[in-house]
């Protein structure tokens, strides 16, 4: 018996008659989702509470403004990102219509996680939904108390005929992968991501995978310890740790760990107070797997701030860790958690060559008075994005896109590169059905003569186009 | 194979194929190679389909030239750093796009247009800044010697490298890690490509193919009509990815575009097609019999002659098709056109929609509402209205499939693109740390609000000179300690931008 089944016919066959794709229809869901934003804040807030300790600021700021700042951003460029878009023509296609037409794929699948359980399933669903796509969600199920608003209050505010919540683990998302989607939009980890993409290639199903990494900091001598310190404790211990673009590990010379370590605290103990599991700012790790994951990682190299746990609030204290090994498991998977190791390098080429040696990660930062050396390190590495002098701000510019390279993930999204990414771009060119004297030179017989003429249409070119 | 892959992996880290200069000097050195060496490249195109010297040059040669120019000229723009729009929040950093190389490369290219469809991806790739491997088609033989004889003898020889070789061996190398993979070829593969891709997480561009449709209404001028479509279909003798694969049209229509297409077909290949030296062969036995088995139980309205030893097929037309049979379902990539009455636009229409998207669509009519219709309730890769392949010849289009004809997309600045990695970035400075104390714990109610008010950015214009006023005042405070004489400067733009301002909204 496929659960799924009834469902997915039913959206498709909404697909098919063609709901989806005037723009009040788009328009419509998107002020729904708009609605349910504004309608259920303290609902939501009190589910992101509950599933991750989440403070009203960080709710709002992180999850409910950023979501609602999309919505609003594709009502207003909707038919704008929806128009033909014409492309220079060359000289075969003068007097011809050339445009490309952006069109839904069709059904599309987003497969959200629990981290930032409001914000990374409705942004991608707007984008889904403005480019004119029927859409399945599937909410992460270890964010219970956000998967259940989603699922029953969510669905009230968009049209039941073109979306659909679907529920479930890792079984039931394994039978919904069997199923063909014209697109899949998946955020979780590379290990999943590989299935994801495994089972999207039986059915020739694009995908973007935003996945994570483990994401370098390298902090330079030349800078002020008390301001880096401030920047890197605040978005590494945002909703304590679980953020795919937060500082993973710091990079610096033992001199500046010095100086760091003391800005550090200081940092931590003005966010948090003195202790830490008392502020309502801090978060609290989503479930008992992830919580005994990152105490075994408390083990690793030396406490030289914080350490303490709580197993019965799922809590662990702002960490930084010193004398880590590379080979520490703490160095080896991304930590998604409130713990920040830092690595001791001899300067900016050794960081570099550090940086290299490994995966290539989501997001990638470097604090320097030196804009040189700021510069330089954005030059000789690799990353899905890049921030100097502070953290994940890049993603708070919608003009900016969101996405990994190699492992952290294929694809990208957020604001109009949300529309693109789930629209196919169609070329499309009307020529005349007259002017059939133009295209003689196209067709056979071929003579040598002719070549000639073609030689010289090419080398007086102003067009790089072929059989003129 | 590890091993070669590592090598050029290497080459790669070493960063050389990243200057301007160097991607310059390769893709002028590849300019030169086709030049020097054309004759060799039209003689070996030549063996392996039967093409004239003219078909080479003018499907295959010119295209590559034509891209190698156009990127030469545009390159030294594409990789520089695009700047974009900023909010409140950054408004004071940079932040830009920086086009950044992705690394090692794999190109696998197709037999049908074993030149273009192999160089013109490595022409992006190279522009990019990327390592690559191209594994030719072993199908076409000697363009795949050639180009594994040439391309060493002009490009740097650890940065590129042609890889040679049948499935087996193909097999093996998509074990390997890639940092993209651009494939043209069928279906079948082509899902056997992302698989192995999705093991590495490896990006993908797959040209694929399908059934293009091709709709002629009542409505057209049929002898342009057919003229077009006959060029078209049997160019290559069929085998063009976005050959028009059959006809749909209202069934009174097909003995005058049958008659239409013969007397085509003899202006452009004469009274013995056979004869003809701009009319090609079916690359090879496999492909000739698959095709010949296509015609089994269909009307042959004209051509249907065969020569097995010279893989010849004549131009031919089938009628009254039954969309059941096996002619219609399979891509026939073969100079045979099948006709499928159908009784309106709308069946039409909705006989296209029940089979996968193809990567060419193709509608001929005068009626341009007709076209409208056709283009808005159907999809595809691409679309040319009363014409074929055009579409293909414009490298401001992206080229590229949807659903089973593939995913992704190049040519022109858009295989530039596809092997790129477009990385965000924003550059921050360690000043004006005062602006960030809004941001840090502990919260509070009103730090909410601004939080949001900071993030949602959207403000009609009476308001923005207030606003612009509050930040910039918040940015003055910060300031005043150490740059005085900035301030002043400040100062003076608050008070003329405020003072345009309200002297703009006053006129309302």
């Amino acid at each position: 018996m496929d659960p799924f089944e009834d469902t997915l016919r039913r959206l498709r066959e909404t697909f098919h008659a063609g709901h989806t794709r005037p723009a009040e229809f788009r328009a419509a869901q998107l002020r729904g989702l708009g609605h349910f934003l504004q309608d259920n804040k303290q609902l939501l807030h009190d589910a992101l509470a509950q599933d991750l300790h989440k403070s009203a600021f960080e709710s709002e700021v992180s999850e409910v403004a950023i979501s609602q700042g999309e919505v609003t951003l594709a009502l207003r460029n909707l038919r704008a990102w929806m128009k033909d878009e014409h492309v220079p023509k060359n000289l075969a296609t003068q007097l011809d219509s050339a445009f490309i037409r952006k069109e839904p794929f069709g059904l599309v699948l987003i497969i959200a996680p629990w981290n930032y359980p409001i914000n990374l399933t409705l942004v991608p669903l707007v984008g889904a939904l403005a480019a004119g796509n029927c859409v399945v969600l599937k909410p992460s199920e270890i964010s219970q108390g956000t998967e259940k608003v989603l699922a029953e209050v969510l669905p009230r505010y968009l049209d039941q005929s073109c979306f659909a919540v679907v529920l479930g683990g890792p079984e039931e998302t394994g039978q919904l992968l069997k199923h063909k989607f014209d697109y899949i939009f998946f955020t979780g980890s590379p290990r999943v991501g590989k299935i994801v993409m495994t089972a999207a290639a039986k059915h020739l199903t694009p995908v973007t995978l935003e996945l994570g990494g483990k994401n370098p900091c390298y902090v330079d001598d030349n800078c002020d310890p008390q301001i880096v310190a401030n920047r890197v404790a605040w978005f590494r211990y945002f909703n304590a740790g679980q953020t795919c673009v937060a500082p993973d590990y710091l990079l610096c010379s033992p001199e500046m760990q010095e100086r760091l370590l003391p800005a550090l605290q200081s940092a931590i103990t003005r966010f948090y107070g003195n202790d830490p599991q008392s502020s309502p700012n801090l978060g609290r790790i989503i479930n008992q797997k992830q919580f005994q994951r990152l105490r075994a990682l408390l083990g690793c190299g030396r406490v030289a701030i914080g350490g303490q746990s709580d197993e019965c609030d799922r809590y662990i204290a702002p960490t930084v860790l010193v004398d880590v090994q590379e080979t520490e498991p703490v160095m080896q998977e991304e930590i998604f958690g409130p713990i920040l190791p830092i690595v001791n390098v001899r300067g900016v080429d050794e960081a570099i060559e550090f940086i290299n040696r490994r995966e290539k990660p989501l997001a990638l930062y470097a604090f320097s008075n030196s804009s040189q050396v700021v510069r330089r390190i954005l030059a000789q590495t690799s990353s899905g994005g890049f921030c100097g002098n502070d953290g994940f701000m890049h993603m708070t510019l919608a003009s900016l896109p969101f996405g990994g390279v190699g492992a952290s993930g294929i694809g990208r999204y957020h604001g109009k590169f949300s529309f693109d990414t789930f629209s196919h771009h169609r070329a499309c060119l009307l020529r005349s059905p007259g002017m059939e004297k133009l295209n003689a030179i196209r067709y056979p017989p071929h003579s040598p003569r002719r070549l000639r003429v073609l030689l010289v249409a090419m080398e007086a070119r102003g067009c790089s186009c072929t059989l003129l | 194979m590890e091993h070669e892959v590592q090598r050029v992996r290497q080459a790669f880290l070493s960063g050389r194929s990243r200057p301007l200069r160097f991607r310059l000097q390769q893709l002028e050195a590849l300019r030169r190679m086709v030049q020097e060496r054309e004759k060799d490249i039209l003689a070996a195109i030549g063996s392996d389909l039967c093409k004239s010297e003219f078909n080479a040059y003018s499907q295959e040669v010119i295209a590559v030239l034509g891209e190698i120019d156009f990127m030469l000229e545009n390159l030294p723009e594409w990789i520089t750093a695009k700047p974009v729009k900023k909010n409140l929040l950054t408004m004071l950093d940079e932040a830009y796009l920086q086009p950044q190389p992705l690394g090692v490369v794999l190109i696998i290219g197709a037999w049908n247009y074993p030149f273009v469809l192999t160089i013109q991806p490595l022409i992006g790739a190279i522009a990019a800044g990327n390592a690559v491997i191209i594994k030719p088609s072993e199908l076409s033989e000697n363009t795949a010697t050639i180009l594994a004889k040439l391309l060493p003898q002009y490009l740097d020889q650890d940065l590129y490298i042609v890889i040679n070789g049948g499935v087996e061996e193909t097999t093996e190398l998509l074990k390997q890690r890639f940092d993209h993979i651009l494939y043209t070829g069928n279906t079948t593969v082509g899902k056997i490509v992302m698989e192995a891709a999705a093991k590495h997480l490896t990006p993908v561009t797959l040209e694929l193919g399908g059934k293009s449709p091709c709709y002629i209404d009542k409505d057209c001028d049929l002898d342009i009509v057919c003229r077009r479509i006959t060029w078209g279909k049997y160019m290559n003798c069929g085998q063009t990815c976005i050959a028009p694969d059959y006809i749909l049209c209202e069934a009174s229509l097909q003995n005058q575009i049958v008659q239409k297409i013969k007397e085509t077909v003899k202006e452009f290949y004469g009274e013995n097609v056979k004869e003809s030296p701009d009319y090609e062969r079916i690359i090879n036995h496999r492909h000739f019999k698959r095709i010949l088995s296509l015609l089994e139980g269909q009307k042959i309205a004209f051509g249907g002659e065969t020569d097995e030893a010279t893989r010849y097929i004549a131009p031919t037309v089938l009628t009254d098709v039954d969309p059941k049979t096996k002619v219609m379902q399979e891509e026939i990539f073969g100079p045979v056109l099948p006709i499928v009455p159908v009784k309106n636009v709308d069946e039409a229409i909705n006989f296209i929609n029940e089979r996968e998207k193809p990567l060419a669509l193709y509608v001929f009519s005068h009626n341009h509402k007709l076209i409208k219709r056709m283009i808005d309730e159907t999809s595809s890769g691409g679309v040319t209205g009363n014409d074929v392949i055009m579409h293909f010849m414009l490298n401001s289009f992206p080229f590229g499939g949807v659903g089973s004809s593939g995913m992704g997309a190049y040519h022109g600045k858009h295989t530039f693109d596809t092997f790129s990695h477009q990385r965000p970035c924003l550059l921050k400075s360690l000043k004006r740390e005062g602006a960030n104390k809004l941001r840090y714990p502990p919260n509070s109610q009103s730090k909410v609000y601004w939080g949001k008010f900071f993030l949602l950015k959207r403000f009609n214009k009476e308001k923005l000179g207030l606003l612009l006023l509050t930040f910039l005042g918040i940015v003055a405070a910060v300031l005043v300690k150490k740059y005085q004489a900035v301030l002043r400067r400040k100062a003076l733009l608050i008070f003329l931008i405020v003072h345009r301002l309200r002297w703009s909204s006053k006129q309302r």
